[in-house]
């Protein structure tokens, strides 16, 4: 079982989190302007690389707020832990900042 | 009653000062407390327990601990307990007990027995309290770090609890195991666990362990659970789980007296008990000769050592030339008699390339100790995905490299020798304990013992006779009976991969799960493949993949106190009294009791539907509709943010009005749906589908912190807060004026989807909604929870004269059907749009949404999607199952034509009093085109006919709605 640290909360099980999928894919500012083919890229398509990745969790049972955590997907690592657009310490892998809003 | 003819007079870590009495198979037999049942066995002379699985053989008891094959019980008791290994379960007074073969029964009886559950958190797991666990243990306790040591056994010293000559510091080891067992107890940090297995290791150090409490008890002590299953998250690890003694694989090798030599050792020293009077020893290995040392300090005859090694090493020299006992290289077993039980052993001799050489030899003896080697204990290493690699050296898999924050100590990292173990084992105790955070320094106990020395691994010694292919007697694994010939078997239809050929032969399947014999499989299948072309070494053919749990743990222990009434919290509403009291039958939504319906004396379920039915359409009837999930919103932004998350406009809906509303994910299918009322200018009180009442607020969450944080909206759950009455019928309004004399209840100055805030009658403050889930006039009246059941009294009074009747959930579910109202769940499945549903009015052309874009995708758009309709049996009399399939008439139907076109299914299906036949719900492809077509929907093995319709069957115009 994971211990993820909520940015607020510490360090908790695995079971009081919510796995929200890959972080920074952000919902589309303006999703009339898209093609099809863009809009089911946003739908339906997610990376899935063997190593670090960028996901959204949710301290569902604890504060209830979303953040993003860097994990290894082939150790199940966890490398970093943020609420922004990008983690400070840049980790390989991971998707460049840009998007300003929320964690996702 | 036997006697305990094999017992030694004096010696072992029994209490010879009390005799217990059991039975297994009916044969009553003595031992005392500290035995486990194999070894009271053992004592009384008996070796033989159950035969094999298939083959029917006779087998005996071959080890000490829970590698054991074969010595399988179930274990007698209120609930008696299937596959329990004799070696490892404790001796206790009046035990019963059956032997099996291979297969155990499941006690259909309810466990009477509690269990439990531990959630800690620790610096430092030490597992396995033998002479390395001990070790880390006190080296890690040394400098103030919370330590757990945890070991299978009844008392800490793994190993040590059978040793003979081993000393430490100077003394017998056993006297060093007391004294650190007494300083870690010392230790207020320290917690000390026998008798408790770490079976699963889990992500960032997560270990279960699960503790026997009560097992060893005489007389159970009936406040203690039976079983502990701890929880631990441990900063670091130490994997100090010893190894695994391996047999060795000749023609007849499962013959009864036939034992790991260590397992011989074990029943001697720790024990008391000679399990032969004549034992041939068979090694490959230095381990062996500790067990020749002691055999014959306790007078037991050792006819002959056989040493497989070309050369004799230094420790098997010397215990030829000191105890005189002929000791000879290169010789191995080649067949065994008996009677079962072994009476003699063939010996021959076996040349480097491991063939047989020269005559044969038979010794007389009445067991056979076998030393194939050692298999360190990996598992709990391998089921982190800790790498292992091949040690030639000591001839085992052994950890390649650590899992991060854990670290593998004594034999379980392939170190047999006492004193190196010592050593490492109290580095990595420093080290764990340092990383935490509390460093220390003390040296290390010095060992002597622990020899393995040079191994010959032997895999397979050749048969007499025949081929590998013809070796059935040649036994891989004793439990799922398994022999050379079925492991070339496998190898002969092509198999290279250890998985494949496990799952081939279900060799290592078992109840012990491979422990003696899966690094012998692995051997073996390395022999198979050493002929073709680029024979794979054994190291590249590995291990099958260990997996949790280590030893079989029983459900009821995982299952703990989450059983019965606490497997699932229930939830209930403040009139939840007033159901029971009434008669109610319940059914579960979302973990909320909600009343099913109301049977009154001698009636069915069907008559009670049909007569609430009746009275909500024809009278008055009222419902809880309490659990409805209930969300406020609040905010500048509320009207804007719920704007965006559904189908329709909210930003402009008037205070005091309430609308329909149905939210849909990105990909534009329904997720839930739900009246929504504007309280005021920034405030909204939204309801959600009992079921889908923490989804939805978690979909608020989720879109307003992650996509719109510049919102100003906030959302609580205010479910539990009200409580809520249904008042439904064209006599409700008489019902509500009477419960809210304040309030004008006329159609005028109160209009469908609008809502008052009023006193009632009784005082108490309550917000009145006109909204209707039937079709007909209806009210809902929501007050305070606190005083939840006092409304409900005071409107079921309030409708008394005019027979108001209660109703639960299936006429809820009828009455909204028969207008052709979905049910967000029963009627979608995520699949489904509310075009689909033909519910585009709900869908604004305006505005964007959560969803929309996805309206304008070829998939959504196109006209041959599934649509929500109503099915009516032609018959008018069947009532189809809900799930029933739909296809057209004439379809292919023989196996021939593949697989029948379906058009859709049945999704709701009752009996309808209103109609006065039953109808359905259904989605079918084009659906909306066909009304009126007859589609056929199998049910068994009949063809039912039913009509296609619109899905609003009852009072289409709408007429009823004002009463």
């Amino acid at each position: 079982m994971l211990l993820l640290t909520c940015p607020w909360c510490g360090p908790r099980d695995e079971t009081e989190y919510h796995y929200g999928g890959q972080a920074h894919v952000p919902y589309p500012e303006d999703p009339a302007a898209l093609s099809d083919e863009e809009w089911a890229q946003y739908l339906f398509y997610r990376d899935n690389p063997e190593g670090p990745y960028a996901e959204r969790w949710s301290h569902s049972l604890g504060c209830r707020r979303w953040f993003n955590v860097v994990r290894d997907t082939a150790t199940y690592e966890v490398l970093a832990v943020y609420t922004g657009a990008s983690p400070d310490s840049q980790v390989p892998g991971t998707p460049t900042p840009g998007h300003p809003g929320g964690p996702r | 009653m036997t006697a305990q003819t094999r017992r030694l007079p004096d010696g072992g870590r029994i209490d010879r000062g009390r005799e217990l009495t059991f039975t297994v198979d009916n044969v009553e037999y003595a031992g005392h407390p500290g035995d486990t049942v194999a070894s009271a066995l053992l004592a009384n002379g008996r070796m033989e327990v159950g035969s094999s699985i298939y083959l029917g053989r006779p087998r005996g008891i071959v080890a000490a601990g829970a590698e054991e094959p074969n010595a399988l019980l179930q274990v007698g008791g209120e609930c008696s307990e299937p596959m329990v290994p004799a070696t490892v379960r404790a001796l206790v007074d009046g035990l019963g007990a059956r032997t099996l073969s291979g297969l155990g029964h499941l006690d259909p009886a309810s466990d009477p027995e509690q269990y439990d559950k531990r959630f800690v958190h620790t610096d430092v797991l030490v597992i396995g309290a033998g002479p390395a666990g001990l070790a880390a243990a006190t080296a890690a306790a040394t400098g103030g770090a919370r330590v757990i040591l945890l070991d299978e056994q009844a008392e800490l010293g793994g190993s040590l609890l059978a040793s003979g000559e081993e000393r430490v510091d100077g003394r017998p080891a056993l006297e060093w195991v007391a004294d650190v067992t007494a300083r870690l107890e010392a230790f207020h940090a320290v917690t000390l666990l026998a008798r408790t297995t770490a079976f699963g290791s889990y992500d960032d150090n997560y270990v279960l362990a699960v503790e026997r409490r009560t097992d060893h008890l005489d007389e159970p002590l009936t406040h203690l659970s039976r079983q502990r299953l701890w929880h631990i998250r441990a900063g670091q690890v130490v994997i100090a789980t010893g190894a695994h003694e391996r047999p060795l694989v000749f023609a007849g090798n499962d013959r009864p007296g036939v034992m790991l030599a260590d397992a011989v050792r074990t029943y001697l020293n720790r024990y008391a008990v000679s399990v032969g009077d004549r034992v041939v020893v068979a090694t490959t290995n230095d381990s062996a000769y500790h067990l020749v040392g002691d055999l014959l300090a306790a007078g037991v005859d050792v006819p002959v050592v056989l040493d497989a090694r070309p050369v004799l090493s230094e420790r098997a020299a010397e215990t030829a030339v000191s105890h005189g006992v002929p000791v000879r290289p290169r010789a191995v077993v080649v067949a065994t008699h008996g009677d079962p039980r072994v009476s003699a052993v063939e010996i021959s001799e076996i040349d480097d390339g491991g063939q047989l050489v020269g005559g044969r030899d038979t010794v007389d003896c009445d067991t056979l100790a076998v030393s194939g080697g050692w298999s360190p204990v990996v598992h709990l290493h391998s089921q982190r995905q800790g790498k292992l690699t091949w040690n030639a050296g000591i001839a085992g898999f052994v950890p390649d490299g650590v899992v991060r924050n854990q670290l593998v100590v004594g034999s379980a990292a392939g170190e047999f020798d006492l004193d190196a173990t010592l050593a490492a084992a109290t580095d990595a105790g420093f080290e764990a304990a340092g990383r935490q955070g509390y460093p220390a320094d003390v040296a290390a106990s010095r060992g002597v013992g622990g020899w393995c020395g040079p191994v010959r691994p032997v895999w397979l010694v050749p048969g007499l006779d025949g081929e590998p292919g013809e070796w059935r007697e040649h036994f891989v694994d004793q439990q799922r009976d398994q022999t050379v010939a079925d492991v070339w078997r496998a190898t002969g239809t092509g198999m290279r991969n250890v998985e494949h050929v496990k799952r081939y032969t279900s060799i290592g399947t078992g109840q012990d799960q491979g422990r003696t014999s899966g690094v012998v499989a692995t051997g073996v299948i390395a022999a198979a493949l050493a002929g073709s072309g680029a024979a794979p070494d054994i190291g590249e053919i590995g291990v099958a993949s260990y997996r949790a749990p280590y030893t079989p743990v029983p459900f009821a222990t995982i299952a703990g106190r989450e059983r019965g009434d606490l497997f699932d919290p229930t939830r209930t509403t403040p009139v939840h009294g007033w159901h029971v009291d009434h008669g109610a039958e319940f059914e579960v939504v979302g973990q909320w009791l909600r009343p099913w319906y109301y049977p009154q004396q001698g009636e069915s379920m069907d008559d009670a539907v049909r007569r609430e039915c009746r009275a909500a359409r024809t009278g008055v009837a009222m419902m809880d509709v309490t659990t409805l999930g209930k969300i406020e919103v609040r905010g500048r932004d509320a009207g804007e943010f719920l704007n965006r998350i559904y189908t329709n406009a909210f930003k402009k809906l008037a205070v005091g009005s309430a609308r329909y509303g149905v939210m849909c994910r990105p990909d534009g299918m329904m997720f839930d749906d739900g009246v929504n009322l504007r309280l005021s200018e920034d405030r909204y009180f939204l309801t959600t589908s009992t079921g889908g009442a923490a989804g939805v607020l978690d979909w608020l969450e989720e879109w307003s912190q992650t996509e719109w944080p510049d919102l100003d909206v906030v959302f609580t759950s205010v479910t539990e807060q009200w409580t809520t009455v249904a008042v439904v019928g064209p006599r409700s309004r008489e019902v509500v004026s009477r419960v809210a004399p304040d309030l004008d209840v006329s159609g005028e100055a109160f209009p469908f989807m609008a809502f008052r805030e009023t006193t009632l009658a009784s005082g108490l403050p309550a917000r009145v909604c006109r909204i209707s889930f039937s079709g007909e006039l209806a009210f809902e009246i929501n007050a305070s929870g606190w005083y939840g059941r006092a409304l409900w009294e005071d409107v079921y009074a309030a409708g008394h004269d005019l027979g108001i009747t209660p109703y639960g959930t299936e006429t809820m579910h009828v009455l909204r059907a028969e207008k052709g109202y979905p049910i967000a769940g029963q009627d979608t499945d995520g699949t489904v749009t509310p075009q689909d549903l033909g519910m585009g009015w709900v869908v604004s052309k305006t505005k964007d949404f959560v969803g929309k874009r996805s309206y304008s995708r070829a998939d959504t758009a196109r006209g041959d999607r599934k649509h929500l309709v109503g099915v009516l049996p032609v018959d008018g009399s069947t009532r189809l199952p809900e799930g029933t399939q739909l296809v057209a008439p004439g379809s292919p139907s023989a196996p021939t034509d593949g697989p029948v076109p379906m058009l859709g299914h049945v999704t709701s299906s009752y009996q309808s009093e209103a109609l006065g036949r039953p109808f359905g719900l259904a989605l079918v492809k084009s659906g909306r085109e066909r009304f009126g077509e007859v589609l056929l929907a199998p049910i068994g093995d009949r063809l039912v006919e039913v009509e296609v319709t619109s899905p609003v069957l009852y009072d289409p115009e709408g007429t009823k709605r004002d009463g």
